[in-house]
C-alpha cells in the first residue's frame, strides 16, 4: 500500500507526520511512501533527506491525497484558505486517514468522512492502556509540551532557575509550581528540576505522589478530611467535589504568593479546563512571575489566559500558547512519526504492506472513528489496565509468610545427636579398636571437610567439583596395594582400577588448572 | 620402605588435600591450592608404589601412562560449556574404580579376620562396592542426560517408590547373606548386589528433571567421596578415609547450597514426587499475563537502551551456555565499560547445569571476576540499575517465586531485575523454564523481550554498539 504524507497547512503548524528515520522502518513493513514537497521543511527535515530514505517527493498535494491508500497527518484536515480544499473531499472509498482528529469537536468532519466511505483512525483516540503506550501520541506530545513550557517560562522569567553563590552575591533558586502531574506535568517537573529550580507539584490523584517524588520534586498534600481520590477511568483525572476544590484553591492562593513560576496542566477530558488560578492569585504573585497555561486551548486553568498569546497582567507574564509541541517541531515529529509507525505495525501484523483494521483488537477499535463509511465513535469504554489501588503483592507476601513452616522445637536438634551417640556407643562396645580408630579419623575429616568447603567461593564451585574428583581418585592407593596379587583376576581388576583412576587424576587436575587459569581480575 | 615413612607420607598427603580445598576460598589462592592437590596425590602414589608393588609392574606402568594420556587429552579438549558432562564422566570413573577395588579386595580377603572384625569388614566391602556401583551407573545416566543423548524429562515409572524400596530390601537381604558367606567368597551375594546398585543408580538419576541437574551432579560428587571413604575402611587406610570424607562432605554441602537456591528439600529432589503435590497447583497453569502486554524490541533498540544506561546488569542463564554467547557478552561488556557504563554480572546459584557453571563460562570469556557478583550481593542494587539483560534464563528471574504463593517455585530466592528501571529479556520463544511456570516478568511494563538466538542477537547488538 502507498502511504502519503501531505504538508500541514494550518497556521503555525511546523510538525510533519513522517521523518526520514521512520520512513526506512515503514518500508520494512512493506509500504511505499510519498510525501508532499516541503512537508518536513519547518521541522528541519529536507526533501533530499526524505528522498534518500526512499520516499517519493510529490509536488501536487491533490495528487497525493487522491493516490495514496493511507494518509498520515498531524492536524485534522481543514480547508486551506488559499488552496481551497481540505483533502477529505479528494478521498475515495477504501482510503484510510490516520491523524489527530478530535472526533468530539469535529462531528461534521466525521460525517464528511463517512460520506466518502473512507476509514479514519484518530491518534487522540488510542486507548490509554499499557499495551498502547507506544502509540500514545497524546502522551508523546504532552511530554514535549511539558518540557517546552519550562523553556517558555525561562524565556520570560527575568532570573536564573538555579541557585548560585557568586562573588557578586547569592542567587536564590526559582520556585516552580506544577499543577497536574500527568505526562506533561511530569515532563515539566523534570525539565525545571534539570535547570536547578525548586519544584513543587500538585495533583488530585494521590497515586501520582510517588512519581512526583521519584523526580525529586515536592508533592503538595491537601489537608483534606475526606479521602477523596481524583482518579477517573483511563488514567485521567475527574471533577472533584466543591469542598475539595475550596481546599485546593486555598492551597494555590498560598503557593501563588511564594512561587515564581506556575505551570498548569489540569485537563479533564471532554470538558472545559477547570479554573484554578484566579485573578486575585495572579495579583498576589511577585512582579516578574510567569504562568504557563498548558490548558489554554480548553479555556485555560488561569482566568486571565488568552489562547495563543503571551499577555502581561498585574506584572505577571501569562503564556497561553496552544502549539507548544509545534514549537519543538523536529522532536515532536520524530515521536509522532514513531507513534504512527507503531500503530501501523499493529495494523499490519504480517509486514506485507497491507493494513487490516481489526475491530476485535482493543487498541485499533479505540482509534478507529470511521470504518468503511460508518462512524464508529465513541468506542465502548476501555478496560482498566491498572487498578488504582493494588495491594495484591502485599497480600501475596503475607500469604507466603503465613505458609512458612512453624519453627521446630528448640530441643529437636538433640534427636539426631542422641541417635548418633547411641550408634557410636553400640559400635564401640563390639567393634575392634582398629575400626574405632578409623571411625575417629572419618568423623573428624567430615568436620574438617565441612568447615573448609563452606569457605569456598561460590564462583569456584565448578573447579571445586573437578578437583574433588581428582583427589577422590585416591582410591588408586587401594588398587596399588592389590596389583601385585598372585591371583590373576585380582591383579587385573586392580590394573583396570589404576588405569581408570589415572584418567581421573590427570584429567581432574588438568581441567581444574585450566579453569583456574581463566579466572582473572 | 618402612611403615612409618608410608604413614607419614599419607599424613602429609592428607594435609595437602585439605589445603587444596582450602585454597579455593579465593581466586588468588586457588591455583596454588590445585598445586598442593597434585603434590599430595604425587606423594601418595609414589610412596604406595615403592612400598607395596612387588610385581606386575608392566600392567601398573601401562595403566598409569595410558590413563594419564587419556585424562590429559580429555582435560585439554573439553569445551567449558561441556564441563558438567566431563564432571559426570569423571564421577562415573571414581565409582567404577571403587567397584573394581572392592571386588579385588573381596576376592582376596584376609584369612586372619574372624568374628566381629570379619563382619565389619564384610559390611565395609559390601557398602563400598554398592556406593561405587550406584555412583557409576548414576553418573553415566547423568552424563547421558546432560549431553542430551537422553531426554531431560524425568522418567516416572509407575510404583517407582515401591521399586526403590524393593531394591533397598534386596540389597539389605544380601548384605546379611554376605556377612555369613564372606569367609568363603560370597561371590553370588556381591554380584546380585552390584547389579541391584547399578539399576538403582540409573533409576534414581532418570527420575530427576533437567532443572535439578546441579543437585544431581553435586550429589554424585558426594557419593564418589563416600565410595572412597568406604574403600578406606575396607583397606584400613586412613588416607582414603580422610579424602573420602572431605570429598563426601564437599559434595553434600554443594547439594545443600543448590537445594537451598531452589527452595527444595534434598529428598524431594532425589525422590521427587513425595510431598511435591503442589507442582500441579494453580500457579503452574496458564500464562501469567496478557499476550498483548508483551513488548518485543529489535537488537538495535536494545543496543540503544544499553548505550543510554549508566548501570547495566547482565544475568546469564543456561541459554547463554547453549548459544555459546559468553564471548560476545564479554565483547559487549568491554565496549560498554570503555564508554564509562558500569557493567556487572549477577549469577544465581543454580544458573547452568552445575554449581558455579556460569562463573567458569564467564571466566573462559575473560570476564574479570571482580565484576561478577552473587545473587545476594546484587539483589539490593537493582533499583540503581538502568538496564538488566537476562540472557537465556527464566526460573531464576521469576517474580512468581515472591508474588504467587501457590506457584511451584514460591519461596525460591530469585534475582530481582524488575526492581530496576528496564529489563531486556533475551529468549528463543515464550516457552516456560524447567519448572514449567510462566514468568510474570515478561509482562511487566518495564520489560522488553528480544526474541531469537542469543548469540545472533548479541552479535547484532555488538555491531550497533561498536
Amino acid at each position: 500500500m502507498r502511504i502519503g504524507v501531505p504538508r500541514e497547512n494550518e497556521e503555525g503548524e511546523k510538525r510533519v507526520a513522517l521523518t526520514p528515520d521512520v520512513a526506512v522502518k515503514m518500508q520494512q513493513l512493506g509500504f511505499t511512501l510519498a510525501i508532499e514537497s516541503g512537508a518536513g521543511a519547518e521541522a528541519s527535515y529536507s526533501d533530499e533527506e526524505f528522498a534518500k530514505a526512499g520516499v517519493e517527493i510529490v509536488e501536487d498535494a491533490k495528487e497525493l491525497w487522491g493516490s495514496s491508500d493511507i494518509i498520515l497527518k498531524v492536524r485534522p484536515p481543514k480547508a486551506h484558505p488559499e488552496l481551497g480544499f481540505s483533502g477529505v473531499e479528494l478521498m475515495k472509498k477504501d482510503q484510510t486517514i490516520i491523524s489527530f482528529l478530535y472526533p468530539a469537536m469535529n462531528p461534521e468532519m466525521l460525517e464528511e468522512m463517512a460520506d466518502h466511505g473512507i476509514n479514519a483512525l484518530a491518534m487522540d483516540s488510542v486507548p490509554r492502556i499499557s499495551r498502547a503506550q507506544k502509540m500514545d501520541a497524546l502522551s508523546s506530545m504532552a511530554n514535549i509540551a511539558g518540557y517546552r513550557a519550562v523553556v517558555e517560562a525561562a524565556q520570560h522569567f527575568g532570573r536564573f532557575f538555579t541557585g548560585q553563590i557568586t562573588a557578586a552575591g547569592r542567587i536564590q533558586p526559582a520556585k516552580v509550581l506544577v499543577i497536574g502531574a500527568g505526562v506533561a506535568g511530569l515532563a515539566a517537573i523534570g525539565a525545571a528540576k534539570g535547570m536547578g529550580a525548586i519544584v513543587r507539584a500538585f495533583d488530585t490523584r494521590p497515586e501520582v505522589k510517588e512519581q512526583v517524588e521519584s523526580m525529586d520534586a515536592e508533592f503538595l498534600m491537601l489537608d483534606f478530611p475526606d479521602d477523596e481520590d481524583g482518579s477517573g477511568s483511563g488514567g485521567y483525572a475527574k471533577t472533584m467535589s466543591p469542598e475539595f476544590i475550596k481546599a485546593e484553591m486555598d492551597l494555590f492562593a498560598a503557593q501563588a504568593a511564594e512561587v515564581d513560576i506556575i505551570i498548569t496542566t489540569a485537563l479533564i477530558p471532554g470538558r472545559e479546563a477547570p479554573e484554578l488560578i484566579t485573578e486575585n492569585m495572579v495579583r498576589a504573585m511577585k512582579p516578574g512571575s510567569v504562568i504557563v497555561d498548558l490548558a489554554a486551548e480548553a479555556g485555560g486553568n488561569c482566568k486571565l489566559t488568552e489562547a495563543n498569546k503571551v499577555v502581561n497582567k498585574h506584572d505577571v507574564t501569562i503564556i497561553g500558547y496552544t502549539n507548544l509541541p509545534s514549537r519543538l517541531a523536529a522532536q515532536s515529529s520524530q515521536l509522532y512519526s514513531t507513534n504512527m509507525y507503531n500503530l501501523l505495525s499493529e495494523l499490519c501484523p504480517e509486514k506485507n504492506g497491507e493494513i487490516d483494521i481489526n475491530m476485535e483488537d482493543e487498541v485499533i477499535r479505540g482509534a478507529t472513528v470511521v470504518k468503511e463509511g460508518n462512524i464508529t465513535w465513541p468506542p465502548p469504554a476501555p478496560r482498566l489496565s491498572v487498578a488504582p489501588k493494588a495491594d495484591v503483592g502485599e497480600k501475596a507476601q503475607q500469604e507466603i509468610a503465613a505458609k512458612e513452616e512453624k519453627p521446630a522445637h528448640p530441643l529437636a536438634f538433640l534427636i539426631p545427636l542422641l541417635i548418633a551417640g547411641g550408634v557410636l556407643f553400640g559400635l564401640g562396645s563390639v567393634a575392634p579398636p582398629e575400626f574405632i580408630g578409623h571411625l575417629t579419623v572419618f568423623v573428624l575429616s567430615c568436620f574438617v571437610g565441612y568447615m573448609v568447603i563452606w569457605g569456598v567461593s561460590h564462583s569456584l564451585h565448578t573447579p571445586l567439583m573437578s578437583v574433588t574428583n581428582a583427589i577422590s581418585s585416591i582410591i588408586v592407593i587401594g588398587a596399588l596395594i592389590q596389583i601385585s596379587s598372585d591371583n590373576l583376576v585380582v591383579s587385573t581388576l586392580a590394573g583396570l582400577a589404576v588405569f581408570i583412576t589415572s584418567i581421573n587424576i590427570v584429567g581432574g587436575f588438568a581441567v581444574t588448572q585450566r579453569m583456574l587459569r581463566m579466572f582473572r581480575k | 620402605m618402612n611403615e612409618g615413612i608410608i604413614t607419614a607420607s599419607y599424613i602429609a598427603a592428607s594435609a595437602l588435600f585439605i589445603m587444596a580445598l582450602g585454597g579455593l576460598a579465593h581466586q588468588e589462592s586457588a591455583r596454588r591450592g590445585n598445586f598442593y592437590g597434585m603434590l599430595g596425590m604425587g606423594i601418595a602414589v609414589v610412596v604406595t608404589i615403592i612400598g607395596f608393588v612387588e610385581n606386575n609392574e608392566f600392567m601398573l606402568i601401562a595403566g598409569i601412562v595410558v590413563g594419564s594420556i587419556i585424562g590429559y587429552i580429555l582435560a585439554k579438549r573439553v569445551e567449558m560449556t561441556q564441563m558438567p558432562e566431563l564432571v559426570a564422566v569423571l564421577h562415573s570413573l571414581v565409582g567404577l574404580a571403587a567397584v573394581f577395588v572392592g571386588w579385588a579386595n573381596a576376592l582376596e580377603h584376609d584369612p586372619a579376620l574372624t568374628g566381629i572384625a570379619l563382619s565389619i569388614h564384610a559390611v565395609e566391602t559390601y557398602i563400598g562396592i554398592m556406593i561405587g556401583a550406584l555412583t557409576f551407573s548414576g553418573s553415566v545416566m547423568a552424563y547421558l542426560k546432560l549431553s542430551g543423548k537422553v531426554g531431560g524429562k524425568p522418567l516416572h515409572i509407575p510404583g517407582r517408590h515401591l521399586f526403590n524400596i524393593v531394591l533397598g530390601l534386596i540389597a539389605l537381604y544380601f548384605m546379611l547373606q554376605y556377612m555369613d558367606t564372606a569367609a568363603t567368597g560370597g561371590v553370588l551375594a556381591l554380584t546380585i548386589m552390584t547389579i541391584v546398585a547399578l539399576i538403582f543408580g540409573i533409576h534414581m538419576v532418570a527420575a530427576i528433571g533437567g532443572a535439578d541437574m546441579p543437585v544431581v551432579v553435586s550429589m554424585l560428587n558426594s557419593y564418589s567421596g563416600w565410595a572412597a571413604a568406604a574403600m578406606g575402611f575396607m583397606l584400613g587406610n586412613d588416607l582414603l578415609i580422610v579424602v573420602g570424607a572431605l570429598v563426601g562432605s564437599s559434595g553434600a554441602i554443594l547439594s545443600y547450597i543448590m537445594c537451598k537456591a531452589m527452595n527444595r528439600k534434598f529428598f524431594n529432589v532425589i525422590f521427587g514426587g513425595i510431598g511435591s503435590k503442589k507442582a500441579g497447583g494453580a500457579g503452574a497453569a496458564g500464562p501469567a499475563g496478557n499476550a498483548e502486554d508483551i513488548r518485543s524490541v529489535e537488537s538495535d533498540e536494545a543496543a540503544d537502551m544499553l548505550l543510554n544506561a549508566k548501570e547495566v546488569m547482565i544475568l546469564p542463564g543456561y541459554g547463554m551456555a547453549v548459544a555459546q554467547a559468553q564471548h560476545t557478552v564479554f565483547e559487549i561488556t568491554k565496549k560498554l565499560r570503555d564508554k564509562g557504563i558500569n557493567v556487572r554480572f549477577g549469577i544465581h546459584p543454580v544458573a547452568g547445569r552445575m554449581p558455579g557453571h556460569m562463573n567458569v563460562l564467564l571466566a573462559e570469556a575473560k570476564v574479570p571476576y571482580d565484576i561478577v557478583y552473587e545473587m545476594e550481593e546484587i539483589n539490593e542494587d537493582f533499583p540503581n540499575v538502568d538496564v538488566s539483560i537476562v540472557i537465556g534464563a527464566n526460573d531464576i528471574v521469576n517474580p512468581a517465586a515472591q508474588e504467587v504463593p501457590d506457584s511451584p517455585i514460591a519461596g525460591m530466592p530469585v534475582l530481582e531485575p524488575w526492581n530496576g528501571k528496564q529489563t531486556i529479556v533475551m529468549k528463543r520463544s515464550m516457552g516456560t523454564g524447567y519448572a514449567g511456570v510462566d514468568n510474570p516478568l515478561f509482562y511487566k511494563e518495564n520489560t522488553r523481550m528480544l526474541f531469537g538466538d542469543a548469540k545472533e542477537r548479541l552479535d547484532q547488538i555488538l555491531k550497533v554498539i561498536g
